[in-house]
């Protein structure tokens, strides 16, 4: 499993763009379906490697994309499933893999300013 | 206050970009470099040890073997009469840009035409790690069945060739060759094939005739 050292990357990212924030709140993530990363592993990662940061205790989002495949022949856009590799409808295998191979972190949502008070 | 901040970054952009630096390695000393993947005991090393041995007359090879753990697959490349360096990934499933940088850094690159790099042995996470190599090849074998592309769809996406290894088993097996190829055809339209056998030597000819010819096309330009 390599998703400790993508759970790094991932962290990498976040802190370069988050320079002068006080915390990160919420990192979103974009996840094709082909592009084999674990949503709980990653997770579980994050957890730890982000502790002693500003993102700890940050909440990560993935919207996962499904793999869309379109046919050169008819144009038909399906999702790839299982053992259904060619065109549904026309039967073609002139197709192209249109989504579903992303992985990047979309966006970030970070705390500025100073710290609000705590009330007690 | 909370803000948000656009990254739209790839993740592995990191990876990327040192994967682009091995390429100008590679391409400041003239090598040609090929990424070999393939699951668990398809052949990889044996495909490797043919080609060595076959082809050391006429190219200087050096290999990079990644593995989990031991370096009999680099003994065995040695043994052929290639140069050679293992990696060990120390548990990780795939060779990544930084592990093929620093092993490129232990090779006397332009004393080579060919190198060949070894990835670990696994359909799904080396996909999705750029090398920094100028082909990559899928070494699928006859024995795991002909439903891999169906199955492990992303790693046969963006391969420039693919050896199809252990022929001689055929008779043996229940495996549909039109299936397979299908599934192939629509994942890698047009891609180019090398059905063989490393054990009987049937087929590897075409697949040297291939590799030999990418060097020099390589070399020449």
């Amino acid at each position: 499993m390599h998703e400790l050292s993508i759970t790094q990357g991932i962290l990498q990212l976040a802190l370069d763009r988050a320079e002068g924030a006080r915390r990160i709140t919420d990192v979103y993530l974009v996840v094709g379906q082909l592009s084999s990363v674990v949503d709980d592993s990653v997770q579980f990662y994050w957890d730890i490697v982000s502790a002693g940061t500003i993102a700890e205790k940050s909440r990560l989002h993935f919207h996962r994309i499904p793999a869309v495949m379109e046919c050169r022949s008819c144009h038909q856009q399906y999702n790839l499933d299982g053992d259904h590799l060619a065109c549904p409808v026309c039967g073609g295998s002139a197709v192209r893999l249109i989504a579903g191979d992303e992985f990047y972190l979309d966006c970030i949502d970070v705390e500025i300013g100073a710290a609000e008070q705590v009330q007690s | 206050m909370t803000i948000r901040i656009p990254v739209v970054e790839k993740i592995l952009s990191a990876n990327d970009r040192i994967a682009n630096e091995n390429r100008a390695i590679l391409d400041g000393a003239h090598v040609f470099a090929i990424n070999i993947m393939a699951s668990p005991g398809a052949g990889k090393t044996s495909l490797i040890e043919q080609t060595v041995k076959r082809l050391a007359r006429q190219l200087r090879i050096g290999v990079i073997d990644g593995d989990i753990a031991t370096s009999l697959d680099a003994e065995r490349a040695s043994a052929a009469g290639a140069v050679s360096v293992q990696i060990n990934t120390g548990g990780d499933c795939h060779l990544d840009a930084v592990m093929v940088h620093s092993a490129l850094t232990r090779l006397a690159l332009d004393q080579l035409d060919l190198l060949i790099v070894e990835n670990v042995g696994n359909l799904i996470c080396p996909a999705n790690f750029q090398l920094g190599t100028h082909k990559s090849v899928l070494v699928a074998s006859v024995p795991e069945g002909d439903d891999k592309p169906y199955k492990y769809p992303g790693i046969y996406c963006g391969v420039d060739a693919l050896v199809i290894n252990k022929i001689d088993l055929l008779p043996y097996v229940t495996y549909d060759m039109d299936y397979f190829r299908r599934g192939v055809e629509i994942l890698s339209p047009g891609l180019i094939s090398f059905p063989l056998s490393c054990r009987t030597g049937e087929g590897v000819e075409a697949w040297l005739s291939w590799l030999v010819e990418s060097v020099k096309t390589y070399r020449s330009s």
